[in-house]
């Protein structure tokens, strides 16, 4: 079964076996707006947990998405440069920026689930 | 997820002052963020992109009483006039009653300390007085620049109980000679008094999106009626700040601060066009020597238009290159363009690379993103001539 996982800095982490399906959160895509443009890594690509997984620019700014833990590149959502927009609209499904094969598992144990990132949310 | 670049500047500012309409931007569900030391609306909830498009469609209404108004009122117009020639390169003594100007106050080296613009009432009995309106972030810096060089007889007036308002778009001819028919007959960069909603207000037509608009003064206490009577017009929407500057850059409209500041001199920053014939060959403004030896013998950088290939944006501060890898200049605006439906960016070039067509890399995130120079503004202005 499917478990997703989250940073502070509201990117999700949604494991199936051994990949990672990474995005950003609803509440992420609120605060940056509308997306008009989205740069993603190679597939192969080596990342560090906290590393740049991929650029999201809205009207107003660039952000970097971090990889909440490491992992190669196994697959980005090339759909996205045509339509960033999907970002807005589906972040936690059409809207996801790369998969990540894990380097180790135990990164995960680091992230916060379901019910402790929407409490996060909710200090903010 | 970390912003890079955050467009707009946090105010130092412990307690960010409100304009009139402060309330109301909140009630409509705005996003509120500081900018230059106020607490203003970035975007209500239907977002940039949105607000972006619905005033080159429609409307657009804009809070804009941010930004310092003030009089300079002296004996008779060419007194008041020749008192701020001697700060700014415009010609003032020739501006007509009812017109106004685009100028820059400068300083002893040519460099921008703000722009603003100069409107002449066309009121008789208001001859001598000229109205200003400056940028938000720099108004105490001016207004003391301002003051401390007038002659004894020309006051400078804070005009700190108005509020000002913008509508801008195709509708806003339609959305306010329905509450104010003298409007629709104004031509661009020209100001009447008139009631506005049954408010005394002083309308000029003019903006900063590059569409036909207006922008209406009135008292503090009554800018508030004037908002709510506009926006019972369907075609007529609020637009915040992020919107405000996406209009302004594909427009190709200098943001103070960004795209002009006291290292650029008018010149440079190709606003040739605000001065006019007589100013530049009398001189009689601060900086008028660099000035006027820019106009005989050119210039070694100029602000241009920059167009991205593909859809990567480029940002204020990204550097400019050529294919060679020679840096030649800087980026001081870029984003994204809604009406372009792609990237578009102004910045200085040395004068060998700023023709239309030139090709050049944009730096972005360490790799070079090309960009070919091209006119501004990036979408055609639509003004009311």
């Amino acid at each position: 079964m499917a478990e997703t996982r989250y940073t502070k800095d509201h990117e999700y982490i949604r494991i199936e076996g051994d990949t990672g399906t990474v995005g950003i959160t609803d509440y992420a895509q609120g605060q940056l707006g509308d997306v008009v443009f989205v740069e993603l890594p190679t597939v192969g690509k080596a990342v560090a947990k906290g590393g740049e997984a991929a650029v999201v620019e809205s009207v107003k700014a660039a952000s970097e998405v971090y990889a909440p833990v490491s992992g190669e590149v196994v697959a980005v959502n090339s759909d996205l440069e045509a339509a960033p927009g999907t970002v807005n609209e589906d972040p936690a499904g059409k809207g996801w920026f790369v998969k990540l094969k894990l380097t180790d598992a135990a990164e995960l144990e680091g992230l916060m689930s379901e019910a402790q990132y929407q409490d996060y949310v909710k200090t903010l | 997820m970390a912003a890079e670049a955050a467009e707009f500047d946090a105010a130092s500012a412990p307690a960010p002052l409100k304009t009139p309409l402060h309330s109301r931007h909140v009630a409509l569900g705005a996003r509120m963020v500081p900018f230059a030391g106020y607490d203003m609306p970035v975007q209500y909830p239907s977002g940039i992109l949105t607000e972006h498009n619905w005033t080159r469609e429609k409307a657009g209404l804009f809070d804009v009483s941010h930004m310092g108004q003030a009089f300079l009122v002296g004996p008779d117009h060419e007194t008041t006039a020749r008192a701020l020639e001697a700060l700014i390169p415009a010609d003032i003594l020739n501006l007509a009653p009812g017109k106004q100007r685009y100028s820059q106050l400068l300083n002893e080296e040519g460099g921008i300390l703000d722009d603003l613009m100069v409107t002449r009432s066309i009121d008789l009995d208001e001859d001598g007085a000229l109205y200003l309106v400056v940028n938000a972030a720099c108004k105490a810096e001016d207004y003391a620049h301002i003051e401390a060089r007038l002659p004894p007889n020309v006051k400078l007036i804070r005009a700190e109980h108005r509020g000002l308002v913008a509508l801008q778009g195709p509708g806003a001819e339609a959305a306010l000679s329905a509450i104010a028919p003298e409007a629709a007959a104004m031509g661009f960069m020209s100001s009447r008094t008139m009631k506005v909603a049954g408010i005394k207000a002083n309308v000029s037509r003019s903006g900063y999106t590059g569409e036909d608009g207006y922008e209406i003064s009135a008292d503090a206490r009554r800018i508030g009626e004037i908002w709510d009577t506009l926006l019972l017009d369907a075609t007529v929407r609020p637009i915040g700040l992020g919107a405000r500057d996406s209009l302004r850059l594909e427009a190709g409209l200098c943001l103070y601060g960004h795209d002009i500041d006291t290292t650029t001199s008018p010149v440079e920053a190709a606003l040739t066009w605000s001065i006019q014939k007589r100013r530049r060959e009398e001189g009689g403004f601060p900086g008028a020597a660099r000035i006027q030896k820019e106009f005989a013998e050119g210039v070694a950088r100029v602000r241009v238009g920059l167009l991205p290939e593909g859809k990567a944006p480029a940002r204020e501060g990204a550097e400019i290159a050529t294919p060679d890898g020679e840096v030649v200049g800087k980026v001081t605006s870029g984003g994204f363009g809604p009406t372009l439906n792609a990237p578009c960016a102004m910045g200085y070039v040395a004068k060998a690379h700023s023709a239309p067509g030139t090709q050049l890399d944009l730096i972005v995130r360490g790799r070079p993103l090309p960009a070919v120079v091209a006119p501004m503004p990036f979408v055609p202005n639509r003004y009311k001539r």
